[in-house]
């Protein structure tokens, strides 16, 4: 994989009516690079994505995603939201909601075409869940529901890949299989994940922004309790965790 | 009782052969229920009753309206129904926090102008009873071509963007990031609903328009695993309400419209009772 830039955030600012968001964020991430976002609530994370999908128009300053406008190369974006936006008890199976990802690179009316099918499937497969295919989505747990939204962001054939939070709500065994499979996708995807725990990710991720509403990038070695303390604005215990 | 029942059903089917106006009835309480059957699905899963029933009630102003200068009331219905979803759906989309305010105004000032034209038009007693709750028995063939062409859009539509509907009715976020033109469906999605009100006014009228648009197919999401059976059910259960209600009430002479309300009621309690039941 060539190391070419794929995000590019010059000087960006985003303000929700008076409060300010983000400021002044000059961030470049280059392709097959695996960025751990990572700082305190309110700190402008899920800002930061959003104004990268395209969702938000920056207050100032530019984006441009794979060389065009952050609007215009939306499609080509896998996304995994911090919280399902859509209700629950929605009547739909895992494969119409794995198949939604092909909007935009399918045939504009009627039906989805075999090879729609065929994708959807295979996204499920690469996340273990093609036995799910045919079930209602409000049937599955916390961490099956998490792999099919995984699926449907990898079933638009992706060359980002962003997921907020998306171990925030389950058990921490499979939060580790997830984030194995994240690392595996890696391989071939450039990925952005938002998280809580700075000391989870260093072990799966190559650089970390630091955000609380500026940005401040590292290595994943140069993380320490000083760095910590300095972004969250009070001291912060670092817990060791043991992926075996 | 099931005697009685017995003896009504056949009186019914019997005056169904002879009568050209209950045929036509019939023929437009199953064209009603096709129509709330597949845009009621929409209606329930993206949770718009409010909204439905907002539209529903400010027709009466264009109703009224069309009967004062002239026109036909139908003509003011779609015209009332469209433009009164359009205004609704920009000010949901721009301005969610303004939304409930916007519809109870609309549903209100609707009616009072409803109420206002009919007054000032002679014989206005008959027509602003058969436009509140609905006179299927007066049904033309004129009318049941409109309602088989309006049906027909609705369908039409629906199959051809059934894909885009369900994305903007499932996670407007997901289908924006898929380039889904999600303002331009989320309107035409208000539009279909807008000429479904119209469609369903015949049968049951506007104050009891938004009980048959979300009823059936809040029972058929009882049973259902995805949208499209939702729609099917439905449209099935919506078709056996109207003719049900129009046969239960042929007998005793009682109002259709309202009969044909309380038998999906009924039936959608009980289903809600089950479902509990099942789910626990």
């Amino acid at each position: 994989m060539t190391a070419a830039p794929v995000i590019e955030l010059d000087n960006v600012s985003f303000r929700y009516g008076d409060m300010i968001a983000l400021e002044n964020i000059n961030l470049s991430i280059n392709a097959g690079e695996f960025i751990g976002v990572v700082g305190p609530n309110a700190g402008g994370k899920s800002t930061l994505l959003k104004v990268v999908l395209g969702l938000l128009k920056p207050s100032l300053g530019s984006v441009k995603v794979l060389g065009r406008s952050a609007f215009e190369s939306r499609t080509r974006i896998g996304y995994v939201p911090q919280y399902p936006r859509f209700a629950r008890d929605f009547p739909i199976t895992v494969e119409q909601a794995v198949l939604m990802a092909r909007l935009g690179q399918t045939r504009w009316w009627g039906g989805y075409t075999r090879q729609d099918r065929a994708k959807a499937l295979q996204s499920l497969q690469e996340t273990e869940t093609a036995n799910l295919l045919k079930r209602r989505l409000d049937t599955l747990s916390g961490g099956q529901l998490q792999r099919v939204l995984l699926s449907r962001a990898l079933a638009c054939d992706p060359q980002i890949l962003i997921l907020d939070e998306p171990t925030a709500n389950i058990d921490q065994r499979v939060e580790v299989e997830i984030f194995d499979l994240l690392k595996k996708l890696n391989e071939r995807l450039t990925i952005i994940v938002v998280s809580h725990d700075i000391a989870f990710i260093t072990s799966y991720v190559t650089r970390v922004a630091c955000l609380n509403r500026t940005l401040m990038c590292h290595e994943t070695a140069h993380i320490d309790g000083k760095l910590l303390d300095q972004l969250y604005g009070t001291h912060v215990h670092a817990v060791e965790h043991r992926h075996d | 009782m099931y005697m009685l029942w017995s003896i009504g059903m056949t009186e019914f089917f019997t005056a169904v052969t002879q009568h050209h106006f209950l045929q036509y009835a019939l023929a437009a309480g199953l064209l009603a229920g096709l129509g709330c059957g597949v845009i009621g699905s929409y209606v329930v899963v993206k949770r718009i009753g409010f909204l439905a029933g907002g539209i529903a009630h400010s027709v009466l102003g264009g109703m009224g309206a069309a009967l004062f200068f002239g026109f036909s009331p139908t003509t003011g219905a779609f015209v009332t129904a469209i433009i009164a979803a359009l205004i609704i759906g920009m000010v949901t989309l721009h301005s969610k926090e303004k939304e409930d305010t916007l519809i109870a105004a609309l549903w209100a000032t609707g009616m009072a102008a409803g109420i206002i034209f009919i007054a000032k038009t002679p014989g206005y007693n008959t027509e602003l009873m058969s436009y509140l709750f609905g006179n299927i028995l007066m049904v033309s063939r004129h009318e049941l071509w409109l309602m088989t062409a309006l049906d027909l859009l609705v369908l039409l539509l629906v199959g051809l963007f059934y894909k885009q509907f369900l994305a903007v009715s499932f996670d407007e976020e997901f289908a924006t990031l898929r380039g889904v033109p999600v303002t331009a469906f989320y309107l035409l999605l208000l539009v279909l609903v807008a000429v479904t009100v119209v469609l369903l006014i015949q049968v049951v009228g506007l104050i009891l328009v938004i009980a048959l648009l979300t009823l059936p197919a809040a029972i058929a999401g009882h049973y259902t695993r995805t949208l499209a059976g939702m729609m099917l059910l439905g449209a099935l259960l919506g078709m056996g309400f109207t003719a049900g209600g129009l046969a239960i009430a042929y007998t005793p002479d009682l109002p259709p419209g309202a009969v044909i309300i309380l038998l999906a009621g009924l039936f959608y309690i009980l289903s809600l009772l089950l479902y509990k039941l099942r789910t626990r």
